[in-house]
């Protein structure tokens, strides 16, 4: 059946139009008509059709090319057939130039038109049945929301559908921007903890007092503010996932409390006497190496190695290179629905520019990139230009004037607070521009006393 | 049901006497032959000699008597439409009136000598596939269903006088659905 092709034909003559219609009509298509440029329009905006005839001249209003134009606009995908009783070399080439796919001069030889339909459906078909095959590979590449093809990350797939239904800890090290959430998010929804919580505490974010009080919680009147007895994340996240984020940050002493929870699997809320059992399946990450901080003395050896029962190294994208073009196709998909805007896909250039970009913030960064480029795009396709901003990032292996005799810590102080003053004390944005995420961007904060703005 | 033929200008004998013959057997319906109409003035194309099937086709059922189900209207004259340069014929599809062109079936149309034979096989074709859109059958993909789109005769030729299996199950359920009575004839079955 070839109902569920449709085609317009569009001519100011009802006598074309109605027996054209009607000959197409019995190979089974869905023909509308349309009498003018204007109402063939109307009609495309209301349906795609898969094909358009539109006749050449059609006094008054628009003509057959200018229509093409505009419907082109909103339907690039638009297989149009200009037909004309009146052929012209200027016209064909206007014609051809514009997008048609085609140029009949009329009467045409019923074979003529008939093959060039079926042609037509042919390749629509093809294309369809493309789409159709390449959001199936695409399905393979996704495993909850991560998309990958890399081994590597295949490897990380099958120990995460492996682990998902066992009790011990995960430790989930990688750069900023890797996934190391979305990973964590993965091994608790792929298991059968899925349908209890999974919670999320970022470390680095809270002072010592406070991130205690997050995890353990603590009893009414057990320090100055405690009005209310409150339950700590431990206790929230009983049957299912507590995910510590940015572990590596944490003091020695909340280190020896959390060892001591992962020995004794309970805990007490501060301030309280009852004894609370620890219930939920404890999944840290950290982009520190903390083998090399465990060696230097700032991260306890013992702790380490309970964290480290299974552990998952997510490598940045810089050594998966061969995820960016899919990464670059599923971030432009879902970024021009969120934005509004009709880009479709990157060109050969651009790609190759991300493709050769270090990505210091890994896919963080680049999803950042992609919305950057497509908030500022015009046409369907990011070009190089897009990205002009990476060539001047100071990520870049630009040429940069580093002044030599200031310390390290001043000048990560210093970035951190232009960033903020850039980003008018939006902490967000301020993450976004230092390529690092919030949680991080909370730590240095602290580290180097910046009060936080409300 | 009752089959109207109503031919424009004259048409021989033989050539109404196939049409006929076939179509009471194939539909199992009733025939009444019309007086001949002139063609319409309106539908001649003087610049291409050719006359608009459409145009044509209106009359025919503008002339159509109320109890007759279907109209076949035959002509000896070569039909185009606007769009192409010509058609073999044209129908309502799922309508009432359908139109066949006797022209270009001919084999002397193609500078051959004339043959009785392979003309009525095409006219028997070509009657069967416009009367089946009027029963509402598209074109077939299978090429030898007389409902398969030829765009020449040499299509024409390569097709049978009977439906496929599966528009004669399309083409019986239609008439059944129209309440027209109907036998499928043995040669289908």
């Amino acid at each position: 059946m070839n109902s569920h092709w449709k085609i317009l034909v569009v001519d100011d003559e009802i006598a074309m139009r109605e027996s054209l219609a009607a000959w197409l009509r019995e190979d089974g298509y869905t023909v509308d008509t349309a009498a003018s440029g204007r109402e063939a329009l109307e009609r495309a905006r209301q349906t795609a059709y898969d094909i358009y005839f539109i006749d050449l001249k059609m006094p008054p209003g628009i003509n057959g090319i200018e229509t093409m134009i505009e419907l082109r606009r909103f339907q690039p995908d638009a297989t149009v057939v200009v037909v004309t009783a009146y052929a012209t070399v200027d016209t064909a080439i206007s014609a051809m130039k514009e997008g048609a796919q085609e140029y009949m001069v009329k009467p045409c030889n019923p074979e003529e038109v008939s093959a060039f339909v079926a042609r037509v459906i042919k390749l629509k078909n093809l294309q369809r049945e493309n789409l159709y095959l390449r959001k199936k590979l695409s399905r393979q590449y996704t495993f909850q929301d991560i998309i990958s093809k890399s081994p590597r990350m295949h490897e990380i797939f099958e120990l995460v559908r492996a682990i998902t239904s066992q009790r011990s800890t995960v430790l989930i090290q990688g750069e900023s921007g890797t996934g190391k959430e979305l990973i964590a998010r993965a091994i608790h929804h792929a298991g059968d903890r899925s349908a209890r919580p999974f919670v999320g505490v970022s470390c680095a974010a809270l002072a010592e007092t406070l991130l205690e009080s997050e995890l353990f919680g603590h009893e009414k009147g057990s320090f100055t503010g405690a009005i209310a007895r409150k339950r700590g994340k431990f206790e929230v996240a009983a049957g299912g996932s507590i995910f510590l984020d940015e572990i590596g940050d944490i003091s020695p002493k909340l280190q020896m409390d959390l060892l001591r929870v992962l020995q004794e699997r309970k805990f007490f809320r501060l301030g309280g006497t009852d004894e609370i059992a620890m219930e939920a399946r404890v999944i840290a990450a950290t982009n520190r190496n903390l083998q090399e901080a465990v060696e230097a003395g700032t991260f306890r050896d013992d702790l380490f190695y309970r964290l480290n029962v299974i552990n998952i190294r997510i490598p940045p994208l810089r050594e998966r290179r061969e995820d960016i073009p899919l990464l670059v196709e599923h971030f432009i998909g879902r970024l021009a629905i969120e934005t509004g805007k009709p880009v479709r896909e990157v060109s050969r250039g651009a790609l190759k520019l991300l493709m050769d970009h270090e990505w210091p913030g890994n896919v963080r960064e680049l999803e950042n990139a992609l919305e950057r480029a497509i908030v500022t795009a015009h046409g369907e396709v990011l070009e190089v230009d897009n990205f002009d901003f990476l060539a001047s990032s100071p990520h870049r292996h630009q040429p940069w004037e580093v002044p030599g005799d200031v310390p390290l810590s001043e000048l990560e102080q210093r970035a951190v607070m232009a960033a903020l003053e850039r980003s008018d004390g939006n902490i967000k944005a301020a993450a976004i521009a230092l390529g690092v995420d919030r949680s991080t961007l909370y730590a240095k904060l602290k580290k180097y006393g910046v009060p936080r703005r409300n | 049901m009752l089959l109207c033929l109503q031919p424009f200008e004259l048409i021989a004998e033989p050539e109404l006497g196939a049409m006929e013959r076939f179509a009471a057997h194939r539909f199992a319906c009733g025939i009444r032959r019309l007086e001949a109409l002139p063609l319409p003035d309106v539908a001649l194309d003087r610049r291409r000699d050719q006359f608009d099937a459409t145009e044509v086709l209106r009359t025919a059922l503008a002339a159509c008597p109320d109890d007759a189900a279907r109209v076949l209207a035959v002509t000896e004259r070569d039909l185009c439409i606007p769009m192409l340069t010509f058609v073999f014929g044209q129908a309502q599809l799922d309508g009432k009136a359908a139109l066949l062109s006797l022209a270009r079936l001919r084999p002397e149309f193609h500078g051959l000598a004339p043959n009785q034979e392979l003309l009525r096989a095409r006219i028997r074709k070509e009657t069967l596939h416009e009367l089946g859109h009027t029963f509402g059958l598209f074109h077939c993909t299978d090429a030898g269903c007389a409902m398969a789109l030829s765009v020449n005769v040499a299509g024409i030729d390569a097709k049978q006088d009977a439906l496929c299996d599966d528009c004669a199950v399309r083409l019986e359920d239609r008439i059944a659905t129209l309440g027209l009575r109907s036998v499928r004839p043995r040669s289908e079955a």
